[in-house]
């Protein structure tokens, strides 16, 4: 019982000096505060660096997200290897950013007649959000809508155009 | 904002039927609409007479004779004998029985002959037309009517039906409409337009993308596919008036189509999982499913009978016509040849099915009868041609055809001959659909 009194007392009077002495603040300790047994609080978290990294993350990402689109076959709306990465990639980023909410664009190419690309820009959409789906996305977050052969990026009668517009393109809500 | 087509007569129009024992003795069927051999009859239309010395405006009689021409030229039934042939006997009028040469006319070949007179009091006029056969001599038709100078486009065109009536059988068509989609003002919206192309006038002003417009079996309302909602929904208007209907389910609403006869339509809906044609009132409430299959089912177009249905379905991996009979629900695949066919449109005459077949990259317009199944191809190597859809007598088709390069409404009949452009707009026009005879008369 002497012991633990002796290690206390030495405890009370020890610290506080060594804290004056090895103290960064040039301040003077004005008074003994009574010492807390354990060492003193942490520095606060440099705050403002952190905070520009996460939301450039985001941007990055966003930016990937809408502008990465899923092509199709003509005629198809399955997922071939690419636009299953490519839905990969998506599927990641929502399930990192649950606040986000998307609309699936489902487009057709030109060829083929207007009212058969309107069920077709349909089934290509829903057959993205089913993968996203698959991949944990809540079915809520992800709507879609189809614009069959009405709103090509490109007008050219050419394999490439066509293909270019046999799309789903991902907006955010 | 919506704006109704439509020309209402201001006076009330009052006509005599000149009684002869020639005009009563039952029709002659000169022409079989149903034979696609069937020849061009050859018709003179001598200039509208005046029939008053003087107060009648000569542009007034040139313009009736256009009409009148122009008119029965459109039907693609007779071979216009150009007028430079007549034998005619300059300032002296000749349209009533007792004074035509008949000789005069079948020298030149006209094996039917058809007369104008018109006089003109102010904005009021006479108007006596008269249908003969050259060969008889008999006068198979004469009429006289009364009205406003605003009312001689409508007179005539009546006229026109009787001629049409009393050659074939079957009424003109005449007061038919015809709406097709034209993106002229930026967006592409829905226009009505006369039987012939002339006085379009727009029907939807929503500056998005509407399509796909269908006339109902009166006449009186159009349900078509529109982008307002940000989505594809189905609005049914009225061609007059304000009245509206919406079908605004999950999912797309495309393809509406009305059932002959009844106010109620079909469409192609997917809010319940699966792309399905439904069977729906005219004011939009849902009766029934009627396709059952995990394919995509769309683009009905029905048998005048109202009791078989063609639609389009991808059933087999393409996209392929098939129909339905609604009463045994028994479904049967239409066509054979080809993997690509879509755009059924059933004939009001029951017996064939237009549609439009794509091979490469081309699209083209192919009939096929009921009967023997036999597909007619009647576009070929003149671009894209596409959306047929049939004159109300069966004897006209509707289409859209690339030819020119920009998209534009075409007519043809119905075994493909006489292919002319209908009308011409800035931008594409596309989609067309005729009405069904709109006036009683």
């Amino acid at each position: 019982m002497r012991n633990k009194l002796w290690i206390f007392l030495a405890l009370f009077l020890v610290i506080p000096v060594l804290l004056g002495t090895v103290s960064c603040a040039k301040k003077t300790v004005t008074k003994e505060e009574p010492a807390p047994v354990v060492a003193p609080a942490p520095a606060p978290p440099p705050p403002p660096p952190v905070e520009d990294k996460a939301a450039k993350a985001f941007d990055m990402a966003k930016s990937e997200f809408i502008e990465e689109n899923v092509y199709f076959a003509f005629d198809k709306s399955n997922l071939d290897d690419m636009a299953q990465a490519t839905l990969k990639n998506k599927a990641e980023f929502l399930k990192t950013y649950p606040d986000v909410y998307t609309t699936i664009e489902g487009h057709c190419d030109e060829r083929g007649t207007a009212e058969y690309n309107l069920a077709l820009g349909e089934r290509r959409a829903e057959s993205a959000k089913s993968f996203l789906v698959d991949m944990g996305v809540e079915a809520y977050r992800i709507s879609t809508v189809s614009y069959g052969e009405e709103r090509p990026t490109c007008t050219e009668q050419t394999e490439d155009c066509w293909a270019k517009n046999r799309r789903d393109n991902f907006i955010i809500n | 904002m919506i704006k109704g087509s439509g020309h209402s007569l201001r006076v009330a129009m009052v006509f005599i039927i000149l009684l002869l024992p020639a005009a009563v003795f039952g029709q002659y069927d000169y022409i079989d609409i149903n034979n696609p051999f069937s020849r061009k009859i050859p018709m003179a239309i001598p200039a509208f007479a005046a029939l008053s010395p003087d107060g009648t405006d000569q542009a007034l009689l040139k313009k009736a004779t256009d009409i009148l021409t122009n008119s029965l030229d459109f039907t693609g039934f007779f071979n216009m004998i150009d007028r430079g042939a007549y034998l005619l006997e300059p300032g002296n009028p000749v349209i009533t029985s007792d004074q035509i040469n008949f000789r005069n006319w079948t020298t030149i070949g006209a094996e039917l002959l058809v007369t104008g007179g018109l006089s003109q009091t102010g904005s009021l006029v006479d108007i006596e037309l008269r249908l003969f056969d050259t060969l008889t001599g008999k006068r198979l038709l004469g009429k006289r009517y009364h009205g406003t100078v605003d009312d001689v486009r409508p007179i005539i065109l009546r006229f026109c039906n009787e001629v049409i009536m009393q050659l074939t059988g079957k009424r003109g068509i005449f007061d038919s409409k015809i709406a097709f989609v034209s993106n002229g003002s930026g967006n592409k919206e829905i226009l009505i337009c006369d039987f012939d192309g002339s006085r379009p006038v727009p029907f939807t002003r929503h500056g998005t993308i509407s399509l796909s417009p269908a006339w109902s079996s009166d006449g009186k309302w159009i349900a078509y596919t529109t982008y307002v909602n940000k989505k594809p929904d189905i609005f049914i208007h009225r061609t007059v008036g304000s009245e509206k209907v919406a079908i605004e389910e999950k999912g797309i609403n495309i393809t509406p189509s009305w059932v002959p006869g009844q106010f109620t339509l079909s469409a192609t809906m997917s809010f319940a999982g699966n792309q399905e044609i439904y069977l729906l009132t005219g004011s939009g409430k849902i009766i029934k499913k009627i396709t059952n299959n995990w394919a995509s089912d769309l683009s009905p177009s029905w048998a005048p009978d109202a009791v078989k249905m063609a639609f389009v379905s991808n059933r087999t991996g393409a996209p392929q016509i098939y129909v339905q009979d609604i009463k045994t629900g028994q479904v049967e695949r239409l066509t054979f040849e080809g993997n690509y066919n879509t755009q059924p449109s059933w004939s009001p005459a029951g017996d064939r099915i237009a549609y439009t077949s794509m091979a490469g990259s081309r699209n083209d317009i192919f009939t096929i009868d009921l009967k023997r199944r036999q597909p007619l191809q009647l576009t070929q190597d003149t671009g894209n041609n596409e959306s047929p859809s049939w004159s109300p007598d069966g004897s006209l088709i509707a289409f859209s055809s690339t030819r020119e390069g920009s998209s534009r409404i075409y007519v043809m009949t119905a075994f493909g001959a006489d292919q002319r452009r209908l009308l011409t707009m800035s931008g594409d026009q596309s989609s067309p659909s005729w009405s069904p005879n709109l006036s009683k008369y």
